[in-house]
């Protein structure tokens, strides 16, 4: 008997809860560390990010306007299957970031712990970052944060699972939905993620995850009036600044943090904090 | 109506001098730039004379800051930065007559105002913030909140001392030290602002105030040694400086234009939100970057509605800005009035109904009669684009979905109203508004214990409460 041929996975796109072949029928090559060739992920272009970007926004009512316990419940469920992918993340982790086994795993379940440390966050973003305010007056004035809207993503290039976790996690947990741009040269973590997204309750668009050169689609997620947010912790320090000039064209909010940041550090809020707006309501009292 | 005797304050309380100088390092001195001439809008003449920035100015003021900075502000305790900003509260509010009569003179708004609302809020915010100085790590922002460094502020001139104490209340709370630009044509309270400073015995550098145009501005924004950036003004303005600052690393928070909606629903208390319509589009003749000024009225009672508030708005008295009784003050300037006429004309081309009260105004300064359009449709530039004066543009809806969908249709998103007696789509409505502050069956309520700043293209950020402190502190 011969060896079994093993059943090679086509590595698409994640738009809108479907996942497309780049529509402009690209692909690109993954290796690992050494160069080994891995699979051909696809070479998402600027109408992949513009489909992206539109399917992020049809899911945003529904998603910034769940319970923040239905959210977390949801996110919580992503952590459930994240779990039970764990030896599959652990290879493609392993193979993507050319780490041995042990520190592959290490990787992984702290991944699967920074989502379930994030979807228990949901319920408790309103009470930690909002407030009763105590003006000098007969009002009754309250401040709740808010989601921002659609934010653009661009994830580490390094850290190909916990990395991009760590990012993509703080966006949706406080209820905006999120285009992601994965790491250019080690996606196939990204794509297996949203798989597990797929397969998870979590509604259609409000994580859609883009492959391909991260120089060729941040600009258009940049300047795109329907984003209202930019992180650029995997942004090519070269492009940085003229995505921030493209970001100023609608005002938008742009995180600005490193692609050096230490992803195995415990996180704060600055993520959540970053992606929020205050609303400060406010009524008269009296009889 | 009825007849008022004349109640004008005494423009000597103002102790106008014919100089003003700017404030660099603790000292006033001659700036490097063409001094200007700031005019008083409700007459039109000359109030004094300006000096102004030059970039070498602007260059010394930052130094000057760096070096107040690294020496004693912010390694300064913050139970002693506190003292000091009580300081500048209590000497706000024992100069208030003087700074309310000022500002009214420079800005050309209703003492009344200026009396009521700006030199009263601004004290507030100094006292308010004072006392965070020292309770920095009990604000929710981690355990050990520092300073930035040096702040850069521009500030318009529709609440002029306002708006230097919105930036310089927090800076100086966080431990930063700060180089304030004012607004070209209202110079003069932020110059006695900086006098209180000097009585308050700030150390030299800690603030530092240049007057002087947008190339002022430009100039401290821009400056490598500056680490934080506010600004409150336009939008076109705040893209320029989001545009210029790309990749600069410096913290910013910008609070821009808006275009907000005050929605009457059916239900409403009609004669209350008439109140709340005219405090939301008249208040500080409509120079409020959170005016209401697009009314969305529901169609069943749009009728009622608008014929109460054009009553209400006959009686409201345009003139002297220092007249007791002036409900509404001159235009701060000749350009604005300019930008006001041009756009209320394109409403009358595009089709929408001009009402505009028949109240008689001054023969001398920049007056602008209260102005209502209805049959006005979201496509029409009177219902995009901030007028940034009393003009409001009347639209109706018949739907509370439709209110909805109308109110967020703007790239703005900086405040909104909401009248029914309903408490249920009170919260509901308030909820689906994508604007940073939502007034409910009231409008335009400040307070320093309240964060304000918009959504999307009304800029970024917050002022004021425990959220606006982030924009000062490295978290």
């Amino acid at each position: 008997m011969s060896e079994r041929i093993s059943v090679a996975k086509t590595y698409k796109l994640y738009i809108g809860g479907a996942f497309p072949r780049s529509e402009s029928g690209r692909s690109y090559p993954v290796t690992d560390t050494k160069g080994a060739f891995l699979a051909n992920a696809a070479q998402g272009s600027r109408k992949d990010a513009r489909d992206a970007v539109a399917a992020a926004r049809k899911a945003f009512p529904g998603w910034s306007g769940a319970t923040a316990y239905n959210r977390g419940q949801v996110l919580y469920r992503v952590a459930e299957v994240l779990e039970g992918r764990r030896e599959q993340f652990v290879a493609e982790v392993g193979a993507a970031e050319g780490v041995a086994v042990k520190k592959a795993q290490a990787l992984v379940d702290a991944a699967i712990d920074r989502w379930v440390w994030y979807a228990g966050w949901t319920d408790k973003i309103a009470t930690v970052l909002g407030a009763s305010n105590p003006v000098a007056g007969p009002y009754f004035s309250f401040s709740v944060p808010e989601p921002t809207g659609v934010v653009a993503v661009l994830a580490p290039q390094q850290s190909s699972l916990l990395g991009l976790i760590s990012v993509v996690a703080p966006v949706v947990a406080a209820g905006n939905t999120a285009v992601v741009v994965a790491s250019q040269d080690r996606p196939l973590p990204a794509v297996t993620l949203s798989e597990v997204l797929a397969t998870s309750d979590l509604p259609g668009g409000v994580v859609n995850v883009l492959t391909g050169r991260t120089a060729e689609i941040a600009p258009w997620l940049a300047s795109h009036a329907d984003v209202n947010a930019l992180d650029l912790t995997g942004a090519p320090e070269a492009l940085r600044a003229d995505l921030e000039q493209s970001a100023a064209g609608t005002v938008k909010r742009v995180l600005r943090t490193r692609p050096s940041e230490d992803f195995t550090r415990e996180p704060d809020l600055s993520r959540i904090r970053a992606f929020v707006e205050s609303k400060t309501v406010w009524h008269p009292i009296g009889v | 109506m009825w007849e008022y005797a004349p109640a004008p304050e005494s423009r000597d309380i103002a102790n106008l001098k014919p100089n003003y100088r700017m404030f660099v390092d603790g000292q006033f001195v001659e700036g490097g730039g063409e001094p200007l001439k700031t005019v008083n809008p409700g007459t039109e003449e000359v109030l004094a004379e300006v000096s102004t920035a030059s970039t070498a100015d602007v260059d010394k003021a930052v130094k000057a800051a760096r070096r107040a900075y690294d020496r004693v502000w912010g390694r300064m305790p913050g139970a002693e930065r506190a003292k000091y900003i009580f300081r500048i509260a209590r000497l706000i509010q024992e100069r208030a007559r003087e700074l309310a009569v000022l500002e009214s003179l420079d800005n050309g708004k209703p003492i009344k105002e200026s009396r009521d609302v700006d030199v009263p809020t601004a004290a507030a915010h100094f006292f308010y913030h004072a006392g965070w100085a020292d309770k920095l790590a009990y604000a929710g922002l981690g355990p050990d909140p520092r300073p930035l460094g040096v702040a850069g502020q521009v500030i318009p001139w529709n609440f002029p001392l306002l708006m230097a104490a919105w930036k310089i209340a927090p800076a100086l709370a966080c431990g930063n030290t700060v180089v304030l630009k004012p607004a070209e044509t209202t110079p003069l309270t932020a110059l006695v602002l900086a006098e209180i400073i000097q009585q308050a015995d700030l150390p030299p550098g800690v603030v530092n105030i240049l007057p002087g145009a947008g190339d002022v501005g430009a100039a401290v924004v821009n400056h490598p040694d500056v680490n934080k950036v506010a600004f409150t003004g336009s939008t076109e303005v705040g893209k320029i400086i989001q545009r210029q600052l790309a990749g600069a690393n410096k913290k910013i928070t910008l609070e821009l234009g808006g275009k907000a909606a005050n929605i009457v629903f059916d239900d409403a208390p009609l004669d209350q939100a008439v109140e709340g319509i005219v405090n939301g589009i008249f208040f500080n003749q409509g120079h409020v970057c959170c005016a209401g000024s697009r009314l969305l009225v529901q169609e069943s009672v749009a009728d009622e509605l608008l014929e109460k508030l054009r009553v209400r708005v006959s009686t409201l008295r345009v003139g002297d800005p220092l007249d007791k009784n002036t409900d509404i003050g001159a235009i701060n300037s000749r350009e604005q009035l300019a930008k006001i006429h041009e756009l209320t004309a394109s409403g009358e081309a595009e089709g929408a109904e001009r009402w505009t009260s028949a109240c008689p105004l001054p023969d001398k300064g920049f007056y602008f009669a209260p102005t209502v359009f209805s049959n006005v449709s979201q496509a029409m530039r009177i219902a995009r684009e901030e007028i940034f004066g009393p003009v409001l543009s009347v639209l109706t809806f018949r739907t509370p979905d439709e209110a909805v969908a109308k109110a967020n249709n703007t790239p703005y998103g900086l405040s909104a109203g909401i009248w029914t007696e309903k408490g249920s789509r009170i919260l509901w409505a308030a909820q689906k508004m994508r604007a940073g502050v939502v007034w409910a069956n009231t409008f335009n309520r400040f307070d320093p214990t309240a964060p304000f700043g918009g959504y999307q293209e009304s800029g970024f950020g917050r002022e004021g409460g425990r959220t606006g402190l982030e924009a000062y502190l490295d978290v």
